[in-house]
């Protein structure tokens, strides 16, 4: 307990994994918070690859943290751009009205 | 090791409450401070964990850009009318409170992990690291990422140019009343085509045809 290994810093990426799955699940609202689940999945990932970087002396887990930072934040722009134009069309980006891809 | 656990339990609790709160708050843009809340408790544990430069970069990235990127769509968006219908109470007084909580809450998390900079050198005792101290996290991962993984470092590059051009691409929308420059007809005018003589009698005018 007071001694904090790896395994702390796993448990700690598998709760905020957890907790972004659980809110792309949970929204009902907007599909902006569905972005930010996203983005903290894809810090958990980063989490992992860090620490695991750390703890194992190999430093080339942070270079493939550096190039997941860069896909995230290329996602990012990405999807809010597609946000905007969704809701320069629609008017609303409710989750339960974008049903126009009935799946 | 005291230390070490302190500081990881405090800010890994602040992690995963500000987690939790991203998903279930009712107000989007308190779900943009609590994503910011998030990185920042991050990149604090990745510095005192060892990994400097990340740190650094997350603060950069994510607080700096990714975060006022969705500020910005959701100001943009204008969601927070749809979901909640607040009492109109003056603006300022209305919203001093929540920015005063979350910028007290970053202000003391960065007094702690100043304050805890002393503490650094036994968060992670392991027995087979030679200490080499005069190379930086910085310095090393510089070393990799220009010899071994230049091509990657590169193809990343190329990835954030086309998110930016798909992003101009699909947000750009042409209007309709509003005049643009027109470059290529701009560089091909010629004398003979922008300048004409006219013989204008006494007591007529001149009519330009356009």
């Amino acid at each position: 307990m007071i001694e904090i290994g790896l395994g702390h810093y796993l448990t700690l990426g598998a709760i905020i994994f957890s907790i972004g799955v659980l809110g792309i699940f949970l929204n009902r609202k907007n599909v902006i918070i569905i972005l930010m689940s996203i983005e903290l999945i894809l810090l958990a990932v980063n989490i992992n690859l860090v620490s695991f970087s750390v703890y194992l002396q190999d430093i080339v887990g942070q270079v493939f943290v550096i190039f997941i930072l860069t896909v995230a934040a290329a996602e990012a722009a990405i999807g809010l751009a597609i946000i905007v134009i969704y809701y320069k069309n629609k008017g609303s980006i409710n989750v339960e009205t974008i049903n126009t891809l009935k799946g | 090791m005291l230390a070490h656990s302190l500081f990881f339990y405090f800010f890994s609790l602040i992690t995963v409450f500000s987690a939790l709160m991203v998903t279930i708050s009712r107000n989007t843009i308190n779900s943009v401070f609590f994503l910011i809340l998030v990185f920042v408790s991050v990149s604090i544990l990745f510095i005192f964990i060892g990994a400097e430069f990340l740190g650094m970069i997350m603060l950069i990235v994510y607080v700096g850009a990714v975060s006022v990127l969705f500020l910005f769509v959701v100001m943009m968006l204008n969601i927070s009318s749809q979901t909640t219908k607040e009492t109109k109470r003056k603006g300022f007084v209305n919203n001093i409170y929540v920015g005063l909580i979350f910028g007290v809450i970053i202000f003391f998390e960065l007094l702690i992990a100043l304050g805890g900079w002393k503490y650094k050198s036994d968060f992670v005792s392991l027995p087979n690291i030679d200490s080499n101290a005069e190379i930086t996290n910085t310095h090393a991962l510089g070393s990799v990422i220009y010899t071994d993984y230049i091509h990657l470092f590169q193809i990343s590059g190329i990835i954030l140019l086309v998110a930016m051009i798909g992003a101009i691409v699909l947000t750009f929308s042409k209007k309709e009343n509003v005049k643009r420059q027109k470059y290529l007809t701009q560089i091909q005018r010629e004398k003979a085509t922008a300048i004409s003589l006219v013989d204008v009698k006494i007591g007529d005018g001149v009519k330009f045809d356009d």
